[in-house]
This record gives C-alpha cells, structure tokens and sequence, in this order.
C-alpha cells in the first residue's frame, strides 16, 4: 500500500510519500496564511513528483498545527507521536527526539519500540524556537540557510546574555553596532539557542540515542551546540531532511492503519 | 535653604528631579543614549537650564536606575527598588504595593508603614510585561506608544491576545491589522495582554493595599484599568507628579536625607 503523511507547520508544510518502507517523495514548502490550501497546495506538489494520483494513496494521516484543516486525510496524529515514529523508523536506536520547529520546539523521551514515553513542549516563548534564529538572519542581514556555515569560523568568543528573543535582538544590535563580527555573533546565537533547548531535553533526563529533528537541525551550529548542551552527541537523520521528519512518521502511521 | 537632586538612568529615558525645601522644582526627562555617563550629564544640563540653579547649589546628590554607578557627579548610588518605594510613599503614604513598569522591566515591591521593604519581586528576563512589550505592538499599529491608553478605552470588542511572548503577540496584531479588527480593539488586546502578564508577576508575592504604580505604563489608562481588574483592586494613580519620575524623586529623597544628616553633624 501507498501511504502519505502530511505535516502542516506554522512556517513550512511537509509531505511524504511512502511505500513498502520507503520514502518514495518527500517535499517541504512554505506555509501558506491558510493551513487549508498549504495542505492541498503541498500534497498536489508531493503527487507530482511521485507522478502519482491521489486515488492511488492508500491511507493518509495529517499532523501539524494545521491538521485539522487538511481535508483528504485519513487520521490525524499529533506532533510528538509523529516525530517519536519518524525518528525511531530512521534510527531505531533513538530513545530521545529533540525537535526545534520554526515556532516550537519539543523533547520527547520513547523506548525501544518507539512509544512516547514522556515529552516537552514550549510554544509559549519564541526563544528556543525557529523564529529565534529567523529574527537573528533578519537583524544580520543573512540568509537563514547560510547561518550554520557562516557560524563555523569563529575567533572571538561572545555571549549573548538574553534569553528573551526581543532582548536578543537588542544585544545583536549592540554587538553589530561595536563592529563584531557576524561570524562571531552567529556562533554565539546557535550557542544561545542550543543551551535554551538542551536544558528543556535536559528536564527529561537524557537517555542515548539522541536525536535532531526539524527545520533548525540543518544549522550546524545549533546542531553542535546541542550536543555541548547536552553532553553527548547528537544524531541527525541519515539521508533524510530533518524537516520531513513529522511528515514521515505521520506516513509511516498510515501504513500501519 | 536645602536644593538636592536625583537622577535615574533607565534603559529607555533618564529623569532627574531637584527638591528645594522638600518641594519639586524641577524635573527633565530625555531619552538615554548608549552611554549612562552621558545621559546623567545631558539631563542635568537640561535641569539646570530649566530651573536657573547652578551645579554648586546643589548640596547632594544621589543617583538610581540601571546605569547608576557610572554617574561621576552624585553622592551615592541608591537601588531602584529603594528609589520607587521611597518616592511612591512619598506621594501616597499608604502605598504598600508598588508595581514599577520600566522600559525593560518590571518591578512588584512591597513595603510596610514605615517604608521599609518586606518584599519584592522583578522580570528583566522577559520583554513581556515591560514597557518593551508596547513599544513593539505601538510600532508594528505604526502608532506613539502614548496612545495606546487613550484608544482603548474606546474598544467596543476588545480582542484576546492568544500569546504573552512579545514575538507571536506581534504576529498576532499584523494578523489582526490585516484582517481589519479595529484600531482601539486591538489596543485593549494588547493593554490586556500586558496586564496578564504584569499581574502574573505581581500575583507571585502577596500584594497589600494600596497599590500604586509607577513608572511610565502608569501613564496608560488601559494598563491600569485592566491591571486593577485582574488583580481584584483599584490601583491608586500617582497624581502630584509623573509617574515615570518616581524614581527620580526617590533618589532626590535619600539625598535630602543625607542633606538632613550633613547639616545635624555639623550642628552637632
């Protein structure tokens, strides 16, 4: 049987084909202002590229803040148990799931059969979030995909004393301002984000293996910095967008429907 | 003839206040610039200039505020907290609660009689419930932070604000600006949601009647509406002076004290 999932973000909107336990297509687009057309919109792109017609699907199950409005799926599914899937389909070592999206970000603790165990979520404070690191690429006039590379060569150490995503913004101004370097204030940002979110993980009691999913895993240097913050070595999906993750849990779950 | 000064350094603005006689004589007010040192110098030349005294009247000094220890001219440093309260009972002597909102800030102190504090409480850590959290909604409305009060007072349906953080109620104003709410609906919101969080705070010591509030969101008549709402009371308005000098005229009190205690040693 042929099984989508379909992960409807604030920010993005993921779709995942799967079949005989493959991914066949994946894709992430921007989130449209009406969760109901970025689920048709992302499915009808999905199908596509799989050149595939929706009749063909077996079962889909929805997930994302905007579930409730995608109208083809079979099931909806929630977030955590979507990302616990995804991630302990890929490595099914995985015992924790740290996932920072573009306005939440979660820790879910699951064992060895990939059940939610226990979970964290924070989508009251933006600090911790996507949307940090968004406000930060708009003050430093950087592009959010380059952030992770650009932070990589550092030389001076900086802190950023701010928790708050407001008062943040006002300390990077500063720091501009006093000519530091970008690279130098990048590295201290993903510090910043990375130690915020590995102490929310951290209120779980970490348990190996660890690891990243989301939209913020593609930068490296969050990636690193939760590991430091943390403790041990965070794993990141193999061959597999991090972004997708929900999407493909969500898939996954369609199978087995 | 006893003519002392104080001087707060915030975040935002820097005030200073001279008492003559126990008597406000003048008070300046500007925006703070990057350096407190310079701020401090900046406004007393504007309260000299206002007021014709001369630095060298001025018998002491005492200053307040974040960049308190960089003023060069003062005879002491005194803590915000100590400031507010002294300056609040000051003006209504059965304040016991103070709420202090500064531009990046908030303060709960509770005094007893005598003025002494028995307990306070304070979120720098967080935007929300500060006067951050309004500068930002009053930008993205495109409109002065001073209005805020006076628009929402006109609110027919006050619209809920889903979110205390700074960063997603801003999301949720432009939503609300786009979907064409009105202007003063989504200026109670916003007065509201402040509310909510400055009560939060508040609501974590025991607050005591009467309450007051200083600092320059005491100037919102949304603010402080909603807040009394919340907090089941009615909130005392400072009125014999602006409220976002109170911490000014407390510093300017601890001078006089120290005036006071100058001139007993030297009777002595």
């Amino acid at each position: 049987m042929i099984t989508a999932g379909c992960d409807i973000g604030s920010r993005t909107a993921k779709a995942v084909i799967f079949e005989n336990n493959k991914i066949i297509e994946s894709i992430v687009i921007p989130a449209k202002l009406d969760p109901a057309e970025s689920a048709e919109t992302v499915m009808k792109l999905v199908l596509e590229q799989a050149d595939l017609r929706i009749d063909k699907i077996g079962k889909i199950v929805g997930t994302g803040y905007g579930q409730q409005e995608i109208s083809f799926a079979h099931k909806l599914e929630s977030e955590i148990v979507c990302h616990a899937k995804g991630a302990w389909w890929s490595i099914p070592s995985t015992r924790m799931i740290v996932d920072i999206g573009g306005q939440d970000s979660k820790a879910i603790k699951i064992d060895k059969n990939g059940k939610v165990i226990r979970y964290t979520y924070n989508d009251k404070c933006a600090s911790g979030t996507g949307r940090f690191l968004e406000i930060m690429a708009d003050a430093l006039q950087v592009a959010l995909e380059d952030m992770g590379e650009m932070g990589k060569t550092f030389n001076e150490k900086l802190i950023i004393s701010n928790q708050c995503v407001i008062f943040a913004e006002t300390e990077v101004v500063s720091l501009i301002n006093e000519n530091k370097d970008v690279a130098d204030i990048l590295n201290a940002l993903h510090h910043s984000l990375g130690s915020r979110v590995a102490s929310q993980a951290r209120s779980l009691i970490i348990e190996q293996d660890v690891v990243m999913t989301g939209g913020v895993a593609k930068n490296i240097g969050v990636f690193e910095a939760l590991s430091t913050g943390i403790g041990t070595p965070v794993k990141a999906l193999e061959n597999i967008d991090p972004q997708i993750n929900g999407a493909l849990g969500a898939a996954i779950i369609a199978s087995e429907i | 003839m006893s003519i002392v000064a104080g001087f707060d350094v915030g975040s935002l603005t820097t005030k200073a206040v001279i008492l003559k006689n126990k008597k406000i004589v003048g008070a300046a007010m500007i925006r703070s610039g990057p350096k407190p040192v310079e701020s401090a110098a900046k406004v007393m030349e504007k309260l000299l200039d206002e007021t014709g005294i001369h630095q060298a009247d001025i018998i002491k000094a005492v200053g307040t505020g974040y960049g308190r220890e960089k003023i060069t001219f003062i005879d002491k440093a005194v803590s915000e907290i100590s400031c507010h309260g002294k300056g609040a009972q000051w003006l209504i002597p059965s304040a016991r609660t103070i709420i202090d909102i500064g531009g990046q800030d908030c303060k709960v102190i509770r005094l007893d009689k005598q003025g002494k504090l028995v307990k306070f409480i304070t979120n720098d850590k967080c935007a929300s419930g500060t006067g951050r959290f309004l500068d930002v909604m009053a930008k993205v409305m495109n409109i002065d932070v001073s209005e805020l009060g006076k628009l929402s007072v006109k609110s027919t349906e006050p619209i809920t604000f889903a979110s205390m953080c700074t960063v997603w109620a801003q999301a949720d104003v432009i939503k609300h600006i786009n979907s064409r709410k009105s202007v003063e609906d989504i200026c109670a919101g916003i007065n509201t949601a402040m509310a909510n969080r400055v009560a939060m705070l508040t609501n974590a010591i025991k607050i005591e009647n009467d309450i007051c509030m200083t600092g320059g969101v005491a100037k919102n008549a949304g603010v402080v509406k909603a807040l009394g709402k919340l907090l089941g009371c009615r909130i005392k308005q400072i009125k014999k002076a602006d409220p976002q000098l109170i911490g000014a005229i407390g510093a300017a009190l601890f001078a006089q004290e120290m005036a006071l205690k100058k001139v007993s040693s030297e009777a002595a």
